[in-house]
């Protein structure tokens, strides 16, 4: 038992405890569509996975991070709203991958899984390569943080100060795919930008400054895999979708408290 | 003889085929004070952005002096409810500064009872003053203020202007600011620019003083802080904004749109 629990819980411990600063800062920007455009694209990126037979996650950093490069490129042209960019990118990149996945005969793909995720199914090794890439994210996020501060609030400013917006910027959208790859084994591609959104979500009402706000988006996010994980093995419910309706408990838990603005 | 501090030569720069600045030539010395005036889509925020590195000429050269640091005064700036920020922190985001750095800057404003509130539930005015004491925390010997009188009523402007006057000389950084405001201009500024795409004119204002009739309009005290610009146009602007030179008929002068071929006055 405790070993198919284990590395469930270490994974979503941890993808949930990076989400929590990366995910912040989706909320401040208003950017959860493009959350979605790299979730939807990780589908992609599972199918072409298949067809290099590749690892399926190798496929989705690939293809999340392309997006997330090609999209902060096609941003820059005024003719599309970037409102719809995303649209066409996300449900493109969705409609290629499983039009890539039927045209690849004799292999069954376990569709609800890569929607929904299938946490219970990893391994102390995925746990392994999990924990590397989280690293990497934390000190990549430390390291950007100020400065996709002061881009956040405004990117004339910032780069008028010196800051060099277009990289810091990028560098971001890379650490979102990483950060969807990732999630993609946890509550899946239609989930995903929930376990961003919801926490730090949650978490404004009790922060009075932007680090708070990031640690208890953290905090909300890893109680939320608790709570999701037990309700799933007591009731047998999926687990993704278990630990997005705790996460979604928990923020309607902080709409309770008074407004602190 | 002094090095400007920022300087222009003869600076173009249009944007997807559209011609927005014209052989703009312009140079700032240390501690001056210039003022940019003209209508709306006179390329003023476009010759900001130049000036701030935002955008690279098309042709033309923009020199700058080896010890510019720009203080920049954005127009406007929406921040997100969601990010829970206070003015103390959003000062400290522009880098290397201490609580005291901070606290003198608010003090400098007049914003020293704004430090510990969220920015977004501070008055306009306020956030102003606190943008402004952002510019100021860089240290800057150039501090660019992009329409700083807009929205602000006229005891409000003179109060900035007076402010602007105060630092420029405690401090001796060159202010480059823009308004949109045709006649008024801050009593200070060394240097007025009418900028229609190209530099209609340029000179020095005169004091509101000397205008009796403006004076009349307001309070007293005011004639320190303001001053009235005359324009002194030799050309005026057609319907379709070509430049029209004064005492001759509309068709002989209307092969001016390109960049390079714009020659008048």
């Amino acid at each position: 038992m405790i070993e198919i629990i284990a590395p469930a819980l270490i994974i979503g411990l941890i993808l949930t405890a990076i989400a929590g600063p990366l995910g912040s800062f989706i909320v401040w920007g208003r950017m959860s569509y493009f959350g979605d455009t790299l979730a939807h694209s990780a589908l992609l990126g599972v199918a072409l996975g298949l067809f290099l037979s590749l690892d399926p996650i190798a496929g989705v950093v690939i293809v999340t991070v392309s997006v997330a490069i090609l999209l902060s490129t096609l941003q820059k042209q005024r003719n599309i709203s970037s409102d719809a960019l995303l649209g066409i990118v996300a449900h493109g990149t969705l409609a290629l991958g499983l039009v890539l996945v039927s045209l690849k005969e004799g292999v069954r793909v376990d569709l609800l899984g890569l929607l929904f995720g299938d946490l219970l199914a990893v391994t102390f090794s995925d746990a392994l390569w999990v924990g590397g890439c989280a690293l990497l994210l934390a000190i990549v996020t430390k390291l950007i943080w100020n400065p996709l501060l002061n881009i956040l609030i405004n990117s004339d400013l910032a780069r008028a100060e010196g800051l060099a917006v277009d990289k810091i910027r990028m560098v971001y959208m890379i650490c979102l795919a990483l950060l969807v790859a990732i999630g993609m084994k946890v509550v899946g591609a239609l989930l995903i930008t929930a376990l961003l959104i919801i926490p730090p979500a949650g978490a404004r009402r009790l922060a009075s400054t932007p680090e708070q706000m990031a640690l208890l988006a953290s905090l909300i996010g890893m109680t939320s895999i608790i709570l999701g994980m037990l309700a799933s093995l007591q009731w047998d419910t999926p687990a993704g979708p278990s630990i997005v309706l705790s996460a979604c408990l928990l923020f309607s838990l902080t709409l309770t408290r008074g407004n602190q603005s | 003889m002094t090095t400007p501090i920022v300087q222009l030569d003869d600076v173009c720069l249009s944007i997807r085929g559209q011609s927005l600045l014209n052989h703009i030539n312009m140079a700032l010395n240390p501690g001056e004070i210039m003022t940019v005036i003209g209508p709306n889509g006179a390329g003023k925020s476009s010759l900001l952005k130049i000036v701030l590195g935002l955008y690279k000429p098309s042709s033309g050269k923009r020199r700058i002096h080896k010890r510019l640091r720009i203080g920049y005064m954005p127009q406007q700036l929406q921040i997100d409810p969601s990010l829970p920020l206070t003015v103390q922190r959003f000062l400290a985001l522009a880098g290397n500064s201490n609580h005291q750095d901070i606290e003198t800057a608010l003090k400098d404003v007049n914003a020293l009872q704004t430090m510990t509130r969220p920015i977004q539930s501070i008055s306009g005015g306020e956030f102003q003053r606190v943008l402004l004491a952002r510019a100021l925390l860089r240290n800057p010997t150039l501090l660019v203020l992009d329409e700083p009188a807009q929205g602000v009523d006229l005891h409000g402007q003179q109060e900035l202007y007076q402010l602007l006057a105060s630092i420029r000389d405690k401090r001796q950084c060159a202010i480059l600011m823009v308004s949109h405001d045709l006649h008024f201009v801050m009593a200070r500024t060394d240097q007025v620019i009418c900028l229609n795409q190209h530099v209609c004119c340029s000179g020095t204002a005169d004091a509101v003083a000397n205008h009796p009739e403006y004076l009349a309009l307001f309070d007293q005290g005011i004639e320190k802080d303001f001053a009235v610009y005359t324009h002194h146009h030799d050309h005026h602007h057609n319907i379709h904004g070509d430049v029209v030179k004064d005492n001759l008929p509309a068709f002989e002068s209307n092969t001016n749109k390109g960049c390079s071929e714009h020659h008048h006055d």
